[in-house]
Order: C-alpha cells, then structure tokens, then sequence
C-alpha cells in the first residue's frame, strides 16, 4: 500500500476525468462524479500524514522505476516535510473546488468537470515528482486545463485572459527546460536526490549554476507571483471560475522555490536572497497599497493575495529554519484562506450579480452567515492570534528580524496594512448603510452546500491556528538542515541564524 | 552478394505501385459519375499492406540491392513504416471528405499511393539517381493533388506556384548530383561517403552540398526558401495538406540526414553553421508571420515552417543522437500535423468554406469531440508535456544543447513560447462561448464518417503514444541511426567547431 498510494493519489483524479468525459452530460452526472472523486482521492491523501514517519525524514512512499530509458527520466515519487501537507492541502482543494462550482457552472459540465479533474492530477504530479523530468511535465500540464477553463469559462473576455496567462507562464518555464537540459548534459540525470549531491559536490561549473538557478527561479517567481512579474494575477483571478483561482497563485511557485530553487542550489539561491527579500517586501506593501484602491473584489482579491505571497517569498529566502517552517505552513495557511474568500466572493458573486465593492454595503442583516464567515476567514488573513495566519506570519516575520531589522519593519507593516485593507472592504461590503443593491435583491442567505465547505474550513482554520504543532511536527521534518550548513559554508559571514524552533515558544 | 532476392529490398514500392495501377485501371473501368468510395478503400487497403511488408523487412539483414542503389535497414523501415502511415491516414480521411461528384476520386487515391512510391524510394536509395526518381515522383505527384480543387481560383494557383518553384528547387539537386559526380566520379552515396573527404577538388564537392541543401531545405520548407508554403497549403485541399506537410517532409529529412551525416560527415564545420542560421530563420520567421495569421491553414503553413526550424535543430547534434532526434521529430510532427489538418478538413469545409480563424469560434459547443481534439493537437504543436510535439521538441534540443548548441536550444525554446500565442488563439476560439449557445448547439458539424473518425483516432492515439511511452518509438529511431553512422559518432570535428557556432 505505500508503494502504491501516492500512484493512486495521481491516477484517481485522471480515472475521474476520463470517466466524466465518456459518461454523457447529464445534468450534475458529471459534478457527482467530480466530487465523488476528489473525495475519495482526498481520502487517499489522508493516508500520508497518517503514516508519515517523522522519525526518519527524507521521501516517504518512494516509487522509482524507469519510465524512458533515454535520456533516462525515471517515474520518481515521493514526499518528505515539504511537500507532505501539500499533497493533502490538494486533495481537500478538491472537494471545495467542486463545490464552489456547483451553482456557478451551469453549462457544458462535461467539459469543466473532467478538466478540473486533470488540474487536480496535475498539481499532485507537481508536488510528489522527484525527477526533474517528470515535475517539468507537470508543471507544464497544470497550466493547459487551468487556461482553457478560463478561456471558456471566463467572465467577460476570457480568452484574452487565458492567453496572458498562459504566456506569461509557460514562456519562462523555456528557460527552465533548458537549465534542466543543461543539467542533464552535465550529469546525466534528472533525478533530484542525485541531482543535490552531484550539485554540492561541484559536478556543475559555478559559472553556468549561476544562469541555471536563475532560469529556476525566473519560471517559479512568474508563478508565484513575485513583483514585478505579477502582470497576470489580476486579470486571471477576475476571469478565472471560482475553483480556479483559489489555485492558480502560490503553492505550485512558493513550493518549487523551496525544493529546486533552495533546494537544488542553495549556495545561488542564498546569494540572490537580498534581492529577493527585496522584492518580497515591495510585493507586500505594492500589493496592500494597490488592494486599497480596487473597486473590483476579483481584482482586489489578486492583490492581496500578492501581498501575502510576498510575506512567504520573504519567509524562504530568509535562510533560517523557523522561516522556511513558517513559509512552508503560511503556503497551507494562504491556500486555505483563500480558497474560503474565493468560495464566499463567489456567493456573493451568485446572489448580486456584481463584483463591484461601492455597489454593496449593509449586506450584514441580509446575509448574516455569509457575512460571519466573511469576517472569520478576514481575521484569518489579518494574521489574528488563534487563527492559523497568526502562526505562519509570526514565524516568518520573526525570523525576517534575525536577518534584517529593516526589511522585517517594512513587511510588517505590510501586515497592518492588510489589516486595513481586509476590515475596510467589510466595512464597505457588509455594514454601512443598505445598499439600493442589498435592499432590491431578494436575499437569499449561504445554502446547505457553502455552509457545508464553509464551516469545516473555518474550524480548520481554529484549530491549525491552536495547535499548530501538529503539522509543524512533520514540516519540520523537510530537508533544511543540510541546505543550512552548505549556506553557511558559501557565506562565513553570516550571523548565527536563528536556529531555535520559534514554534515551540509560540506554542507556550 | 547474399542470398535475398533483390525483390525483397523493394517489396513495399512494388507493393504500392500495384495498388496504384489497379486503383487507376479499376477507376477506368466503371462508369463514370458513380461513387469511387470503394477505389479509397482499396488503396487504403493496399498500403496496408505496403506498411506490413516494411515491418517485414525488419526480419531482412540489412543490405542493399539492384547493385546497390536501393538498401533496407532499420532507418529505411521506420521512414517506410512513418510514410505508410501517413498515406493510409491522409487516405482514410479523404474518402470522407471528398465530394461524392467528383470525377477524378480515382486519380486522387491512385496519386497519393504513387506519391507514397516515391517517397519510400526516396529513403530507401543509396544512389543519387534513384534519390533524384524518388524525389521527382512524390513531388509530381503532390504538385496535382495541390491542384485538385480545379474550380476554385486558389487551387491552380497553388498548384502552378508549388511546381514552378518545386521545380527550381529540384535542378538545383540535379546540378548538386552532377557537381559531386564530377568532383568523385560516382553517384553511390556510399562510394561518395568513402571518397569525398579525399577529392580533389574540395570546391566542387562543397558546392554540390550547398546545392543540394538549397534542393533539400525548398522541400522540408525552411526558411529562406519557404515562401511557397503559405499558399499552397491554402489553395490546395485539406487532405491533401495534411499528407504534403508530412509525408514528402519526412522523406525529404530522410535524405538530409543521409546527405549530412552519412555523404558529408567531413564537412560538418560547414554545414553546421548553415543550418544552425536556417534553423533560426525558420522559427523565427514562422512563428513571428504566423501571429499575424487570420486564416487557419496560413497560419498552420508557417507552424509548419517554424517546426521544419525545431527539428533542423537536432542537427546540431553529433551521430545518432542527432539523427535519432531528428527521425523522433519528423514521427511526432507527422502524428500531430495529420491530426490537425484532418480537424481543419472537418472544421473548415472541403473546400474551405469556413477558413478563418474567427468561423471556428464556439466549435466546442457544436462539437464536443472535434473541438476538444483540435484543442488537443493544438497543445501538441505547442509542445507541452504528455504528447508528441513535447517529447519532439525535447529529443531535438537535448541533441542540440548535447552538440554544444546551447544557444540554438535556448532560441528555439523561446520560439515555441512564441508560438503558444498564435496556437492558443486559435485553441480559445474553439473554446470561445458563441454568441449564441442554444443556437450553436442547435448547428453541430456535419456529421463525420467512418474514415475521418479511423483517421483521427489513429493520429490521436499515435500523438498520445509518442508522448506518453516514446521509448519504443525513439528506440526504433536510434535503431535507424545506428545504421546511418555503423561506428560510434566519432566526430569529424573537433569539439571548438561546434562551441564557436554557438557564439555568432
């Protein structure tokens, strides 16, 4: 059953979309199917971090058999500390994409469906991949159902958004192939653990490295976004569906930086970190000043979303452990609450009819629940002690400090400064005077179903932001330390990083 | 000599000639004005056939015949293999798509059988002339078939421009063949490979390779002698596109590798070079005219421009693992392109009724299954991961960053992010919402026969399979390189040769 679950985990949502692509287009046949799947593949994820052994980290549940004998890509999976909650982070996306759709895609369900469904099995493919092959083709995959999907589903110019997009992200992944190429031609393989050690030990020539990681990390910073390379976040996120914008930022990016970028060339990575603490913290404060102005909650959305992807930016290139624990947790932390203020947007988009924020208001007595849970998940992000944003902020900020005072000052004000820009838009949103919009739309407040996503969501968000312990107990377990000891032998200078477990006294 | 009849070494040309004589003598013999269906099944039938006497050939040792002029090895049975396939699906598809009342369906299934007679001959030739016979049938062939649609004003223009510049390409391979026979006294490839290094007069034989590169490079449309290719693939028919932009291309590369890797190893600084420059041009100019393309087969003429410029590409790499990458590539563009020329054939109308880009808006809504398959082999022309055109493009500029062409690969993979901008216009205009949906759901596509349906789900499974499993399909390729370079690649070059192509 280990060997085999992380294959099933990949090839259940793909099983899914084949099957939802013969069955006929029944009406809600194939979101049944679609939610029955993720389900079930989500209850397959659940198996890892239950038999996830923290005693001896390293890839758990390793598959490794030779897929193309030349050049020689291996079928490699597995996860550690990194990519373990991830994966379940994925498999729980699931579920809560479908249903977010489940009231707003109402046509060609047979097409949106079994898409959604290849997405999912390309994002486990990204997260568990340890042949740099194997990720690439995920990694490519992820962006062609996700593009379509804006393309046909979009809001009003689809098309030109799915285009943008695409571009945006698949022309820097060009770079990244060849910088895979080239490490093939040196070494001879794609395979990541090999791939680490041929690295350290100087296989490469440290000229070339320099160009490699950076054609890394050009490809992962697009992604995540990191400013000034956000270009394409607004205009996805207020064309995307619901279920595709809660995953189209972030993880994918903020996770192969940790892995491939940190972690294949942590000598590089750690030589370009100033800079990109740098433009972290401007994507902080860049992406709160912008969020402040928008009139669009879609567009408003995108740019908070790029101020808090710019907090953990900063938290991995910190180069301390308690950051890049931090980073790791605030990835899960972000994607959750996003995927909760994507879900509730999104009844809010249903029951108006209008994106526009100056066009609501008082919406609080009409729509109680919605508007409860809005301010929960708000809390949330704001970073509220007992909410999991708390934790992850925390962590990383606190270890910003130890590397620089100034750029920690700077990134936390970009903290505060959500605070403003998250209470303002509820304030806008659901208290004030009735809108003329609040007072002629019937309400009708959350249904069975949002309810059903949106209260398990908020629980999680408690109880990760109480017991933090129980995942920081297996992130923990992500190879770092050796990554540590070879950034401090590129760097003598560095002061002693902080490299007391700051979770432990949070915990207290 | 051994003991195999020399019949053997050609048995899938003989094969396919036979078909192509019975088609023409059977269409001679019914009357006229009745349905010629049957005819397109019998050739598809008989090169069916041709395909299985290939493969057969693989159980033959490897050897020429006909005091060597033609040879069966494991590269001429996999360009074989690679060609019948690619008649049989251009085959297939046309017997749905051509017009009932045509009067000349007979001629149309007997020439494309020809066209495959010659294209095989064409790889499997080690004599410059029979190289040349080849070359002259498949391209005679395809220049009628450019010039079926008689009653539109596009179709002779094509027709007329294709063999005029077809056959100025074509001398200048002739005058080639003549200068090298003069500089080594011989036509045999293999006596050429043998004495060309020690000519001499080295002038002569370089001017022959220049030559007949010109020749060659007209015929697999790369930049700067590709400005036949947008036209003629809009005034000729859709099926037959879909062979010419495969089968003759495929085999035309054939030969290239032969000429470069087997003729002229010695003059590799030379041609290196040059093709690095023509590789670039291609993609370049392709992809940077096909973003301005508002007609669906224009724009796919200068796709197909810019990938005759991703697989010169391979061939800056050294031996077999350039030659391999290169056979890879002419295999995945051929599963690819036939698919999407077949899609264009249902989508756009025989006869082009429906041929800009913006008629193909909301396809997906009229026809879930064609669109969602054009949007596929679209996604395969751009090359992502899990098809064909990805493992394509891989092979290609791992041979060229393993010959030391960094740059080259770096170019081309930028190009084919270029290229994703006119791909997916095209792509999310299929999956555009229409207008208006009910009716668009109300208005499906005509209802497509048995042969197209045959027709893309072979090159859909084919694509899918070279994406997916390449491994058997590039062993078979490296197979064939082998037998082009018997000796390990030592390379006639020193390694600086190659670094310096790099840098310009």
């Amino acid at each position: 059953m280990d060997s085999m679950i992380l294959t099933l985990i990949l090839l259940a949502p793909l099983a899914g979309a084949i099957l939802v692509a013969l069955l006929p287009d029944r009406s809600k046949l194939p979101a049944w199917l679609a939610l029955i799947t993720t389900l079930i593949t989500f209850g397959l994820t659940l198996h890892l971090p239950a038999h996830y052994d923290a005693a001896h980290p390293g890839f758990q549940f390793v598959v490794n058999k030779p897929w193309i004998e030349n050049p020689a890509i291996f079928y490699h999976v597995g996860v550690d500390g990194l990519s373990l909650w991830l994966v379940v982070l994925v498999g729980l996306l699931g579920p809560i994409g479908v249903l977010a759709s489940w009231k707003s895609i109402q046509r060609r369900e047979k097409v949106y469906y079994s898409l959604f469904l290849l997405q999912q099995t390309a994002m486990y493919g990204v997260f568990i991949s340890l042949d740099l092959m194997v990720y690439y083709g995920f990694w490519e995959l992820s962006l062609v159902p996700m593009a379509i999907l804006i393309a046909m589903y979009g809001r009003k110019n689809g098309s030109a958004a799915a285009t943008k997009f695409f571009l945006f992200t698949f022309i820097p992944s060009a770079p990244l192939l060849v910088a895979i190429l080239y490490l093939y031609a040196r070494t001879g393989t794609f395979d990541f653990t090999q791939l680490r050690t041929d690295v350290a030990v100087g296989a490469v020539p440290a000229s070339a490295l320099f160009w490699v990681a950076l054609a890394f990390l050009f490809a992962f910073a697009v992604k995540v976004p990191v400013f000034p390379l956000h270009g394409w976040l607004a205009d996805t996120f207020s064309e995307a569906p619901v279920a595709m914008a809660m995953v189209v930022a972030g993880k994918l990016g903020l996770y192969s930086m940790l892995r491939f970028h940190v972690g294949l060339f942590p000598i590089q990575a750690h030589n370009i970190a100033p800079l990109l603490i740098a433009l972290g913290v401007i994507g902080i404060l860049y992406g709160a000043c912008l969020a402040l102005v928008q009139r669009d909650y879609w567009r408003f959305l995108a740019f908070a979303a790029m101020s808090h992807l710019g907090l953990i930016t900063v938290g991995i290139y910190g180069f301390t452990l308690t950051g890049w624990t931090g980073a790791t947790y605030q990835i899960l932390n972000n994607e959750l609450i996003d995927a909760a203020l994507f879900v509730l947007a999104g009844a809010l988009e249903i029951r108006y009819a209008t994106s526009q924020i100056a066009a609501h208001g008082g919406l609080a007595n009409r729509v109680p629940r919605l508007a409860t849970l809005f301010v929960i998940v708000s809390l949330a992000m704001i970073g509220l002690p007992m909410l999991n944003g708390f934790i992850g902020e925390f962590l990383i900020l606190s270890s910003t400090f130890t590397v620089s005072h100034s750029w920690a000052i700077a990134a936390t004000v970009g903290v505060i400064l959500s605070a403003a820009y998250m209470l303002w838009m509820i304030q806008r949103i659901f208290y004030g005077t009735e809108s003329k919009l609040a007072a002629e739309t019937p309400a009708h407040d959350l249904h069975f179903g949002e309810q059903l996503v949106l209260w398990p969501v908020a629980v999680l968000l408690l109880i990760m932001g109480v017991v933090p312990n129980l995942w920081l107990r297996t992130i923990e377990t992500a190879p770092k330390p050796i990554v540590l000891q070879q950034a401090r032998f590129a760097d003598q200078n560095i002061d002693q990083p902080a490299v007391t477990p700051a979770s432990v006294e949070v915990q207290r | 000599m051994n003991s195999i009849p020399d019949i053997y070494r050609i048995l899938p040309e003989v094969i396919l000639t036979i078909t192509g004589v019975f088609v023409m003598l059977i269409d001679a013999s019914i009357p006229p004005l009745t349905s010629r269906r049957t005819l397109g099944w019998l050739a598809a039938i008989g090169t069916g056939i041709a395909y299985l006497a290939s493969v057969w050939q693989l159980s033959l040792p490897m050897g020429t015949a006909y005091s060597g002029t033609v040879e069966t090895s494991p590269f001429t049975v996999f360009f074989h293999v690679l060609i019948c396939g690619i008649v049989i699906v251009t085959l297939l598809l046309s017997l749905d798509s051509l017009p009932e009342d045509s009067h000349h369906q007979g001629e149309y299934y007997a020439l494309m059988v020809f066209g495959a007679v010659g294209m095989c001959l064409l790889t499997a030739a080690t004599e410059l002339l029979v190289v040349f016979i080849g070359l002259e049938i498949s391209s005679i062939s395809t220049y009628i078939l450019a010039g079926y649609r008689k009653q539109t004003g596009k179709g002779p223009e094509a027709a007329i421009k294709y063999f005029l510049l077809g056959s100025f390409a074509t001398a200048f391979l002739l005058y080639g063949i003549a200068l090298v026979f003069g500089a080594t006294g011989t036509t045999s490839i293999y006596d050429i490979a043998r004495t060309a290094a020690n000519a001499q007069n080295q002038l002569l034989v370089e001017g022959a390779l220049a030559l007949m590169l010109v020749g060659i490079l007209f015929k697999v449309s790369a930049a700067p002698f590709h400005v036949w290719t947008p036209d003629v693939y809009e005034g000729a028919p859709s099926p037959v596109v879909a062979l010419m932009s495969t089968g003759p291309k495929a085999a035309a590369f054939a030969f290239l590798l032969r000429l470069l890797y087997e003729m002229f190893p010695h003059l590799r600084h030379l041609w290196s070079p040059v093709l690095w420059v023509v590789a670039v041009l291609s993609m370049t100019v392709g992809n940077l005219a096909a973003l301005r393309q508002q007609n669906v087969k224009r724009m796919l003429a200068y796709s197909a421009i810019a990938h005759a410029g991703y697989l010169l590409a391979a061939f800056a790499g050294f031996g077999t693992a350039g030659i391999a990458a290169a056979t890879f590539y002419t295999a995945a563009y051929a599963a690819m392109n036939v698919g999407i020329f077949a899609l264009v054939t249902v989508a756009g109308g025989y006869n082009d009724e429906r041929p800009l880009i913006a008629d193909y808006k909301g396809l997906i809504y009229r026809s879930p299954l064609l669109g969602s398959l054009i949007i596929f082999f679209l996604i395969s022309l751009v090359g992502i991961p899990f098809t064909g055109g990805f493992f394509g493009k891989f092979y290609s500029f791992t041979a060229a960053v393993g010959g030391g062409a960094v740059i080259l690969a770096v170019i081309g993979l930028l190009n084919s992010g270029l290229a994703a901008a006119y791909y997916l216009r095209l792509a999310f205009a299929v999956a555009q919402r229409p207008d208006d949906e009910a009716q668009a759901a109300r208005t499906p596509l005509a209802p497509v026969g048995l042969g197209i349906i045959t027709a893309l789900a072979l090159a859909t499974i084919a694509t899918l399979a070279l994406g997916i499993i390449p491994g058997g399909a590039l062993h078979a390729a490296e197979t064939g390189a082998h037998t082009l370079q018997p000796s390990p690649a030592a390379p006639t070059v020193p390694a600086e040769v190659t670094v310096n192509q790099t840098a310009p």
